[in-house]
């Protein structure tokens, strides 16, 4: 009985349907727990670009977060996203991955604002992606409110080599950034640029001590700054010409 | 031959065995020593060079193995009698891939900082071939209960090897263990971290010399 084709075709069936819905049913109910998870990463990331979180917990994070960030989503002209029914689009919910991908002109590029008193914006958060050495890279560069000077970073990084290009997402790597100019003293855009190798002297402004053994993922790093802040250029100088009263309508 | 029926047929007549007697001892105890599915039968090696970079996320590594592996067994075993011979493989596949869904699912909504550092190496316990392995020769022609001790041997021998190995790659790697820099804390500020350890070179020189160890103190004999 067991042997015969009928019995093999309804017991794998009858395992399919079972597994299936087994599986659907939990990830019925463990999606908006794993969003929410999502959502909490994104928002560490972007908070982390400013300042220190690893001592907050995730609902002190997500508290701080909605309190202090304010978020748009512009084009290449700097414009703000307005879809065509009038609704805005969420800037947290956009792929930057999937944006990189695209011609520059078609993407949407989401800028994060914090503000410390919910008038002023304190910092503006510029979120970016490109290619490290063996895999992707990502970051969150964070600017004064002059547009200028790098108060933080926050790179995150796919498969960079454990120990060369990895520690760009270390502390270490990271704080070097701080104080860097993006824009020289006639406001042109000349970004920020990691040197080849280490513990080089008389570091200029808009240059950065570099990686020992991962000058690739350093290039790549630099391509990828100065890549996304020519796209930023447009809406950062109409920022700085006419400085906006901000929407931070609670 | 016929000494061998007769005892099977003697273990049938018995009312009752007892939960822990020395034939089920053994069935535990194997595969944690002298019949180790790592370092003996050498198997799953893969992810015991891939996830043992960290003690941590080995931890949970292991966890998640030992709880696909007893489950599976556990339900090979209970249906053995009805899976159909014939598609048997594909059976026990889809109860493993299952299982492993379900951890990578829980993982994702409960520890995402894992689940981001695990990433695929979860998924890839499907292909975890001591789990095939002891569902196949083992759980589809024995009792539940010695099933589930087998795979709980297997696993857990499994599971020992891969946590020494990320022991020591944490240690010399990165100079700390769970993520405590244990050299700085005993006042060594210097200490110079290898490398090598953090490749999976390093895991296999550990390997090695787990391996090596073992079989001399077992006196192990190559065929």
């Amino acid at each position: 009985m067991q042997q015969s084709n009928l019995y093999i075709i309804s017991f794998t069936l009858i395992m399919t349907i079972f597994l299936g819905s087994l599986l659907s049913f939990t990830r019925m109910q463990l999606g908006p727990i794993q969003k929410k998870q999502v959502e909490i990463d994104t928002k560490k990331k972007i908070l982390g670009a400013v300042m220190d979180i690893s001592t907050l917990t995730s609902d002190e994070v997500l508290n701080l977060y909605n309190e202090k960030m304010k978020s748009i989503v512009i084009d290449l002209d700097g414009e703000e996203i307005i879809q065509a029914d009038g609704s805005k689009l969420v800037a947290e919910e956009i792929n930057i991955q999937k944006n990189y991908k695209i011609d520059p002109k078609e993407r949407k590029y989401p800028v994060f604002m914090f503000s410390s008193n919910g008038e002023s914006v304190d910092y503006y958060i510029f979120p970016m992606f490109g290619n490290g050495l063996w895999d992707w890279i990502s970051g969150f560069i964070a600017l004064d409110e002059k547009l200028n000077t790098v108060i933080g970073v926050a790179f995150d990084h796919k498969s960079e080599t454990p120990g060369l290009g990895a520690r760009i997402s270390s502390e270490e790597i990271q704080d070097r950034y701080k104080g860097k100019m993006i824009y020289n003293q006639i406001n042109e855009l000349v970004s920020v640029k990691m040197l080849k190798s280490e513990n080089n002297k008389g570091l200029g402004s808009h240059e950065v001590d570099g990686m020992s053994g991962a000058t690739i993922t350093a290039y790549g790093l630099n391509d990828m700054i100065s890549h996304y802040f020519e796209c930023y250029d447009p809406y950062i100088s109409k920022i700085k010409t006419s400085p906006r009263s901000l929407t931070f309508n609670k | 031959m016929s000494t061998e029926v007769k005892e099977k047929e003697v273990i049938k007549i018995k009312p009752a065995e007892s939960f822990l007697s020395k034939r089920r001892r053994k069935i535990l105890v194997d595969p944690l020593d002298d019949n180790n599915p790592i370092s003996i039968q050498v198997l799953g090696i893969c992810s015991a060079l891939a996830v043992t970079i960290k003690l941590e996320p080995t931890i949970v590594m292991s966890i998640s193995v030992v709880f696909v592996m007893i489950f599976s067994s556990l339900i090979t075993s209970l249906i053995r009698n009805y899976i159909p011979v014939r598609v048997r493989i594909i059976v026990q596949l889809a109860i493993i891939a299952t299982l492993v869904t379900l951890v990578s699912e829980f993982l994702k909504a409960f520890n995402y900082e894992m689940f981001k550092v695990l990433g695929a190496f979860v998924g890839l316990i499907i292909t975890n071939c001591i789990i095939l392995g002891r569902l196949e020769a083992y759980a589809m022609g024995n009792k539940p209960y010695d099933s589930v001790l087998d795979a709980l041997g297997s696993s857990v021998g499994y599971a020992w090897i891969i946590l020494v190995v990320a022991f020591f790659r944490e240690l010399l790697g990165s100079g700390s263990v769970l993520g405590f820099k244990v050299f700085e804390m005993l006042g060594w500020y210097s200490f110079p971290t290898n490398g090598l350890f953090v490749d999976s070179i390093g895991a296999f020189i550990i390997l090695g010399l787990l391996i090596w160890a073992q079989r001399t103190r077992n006196g192990y004999i190559e065929n």
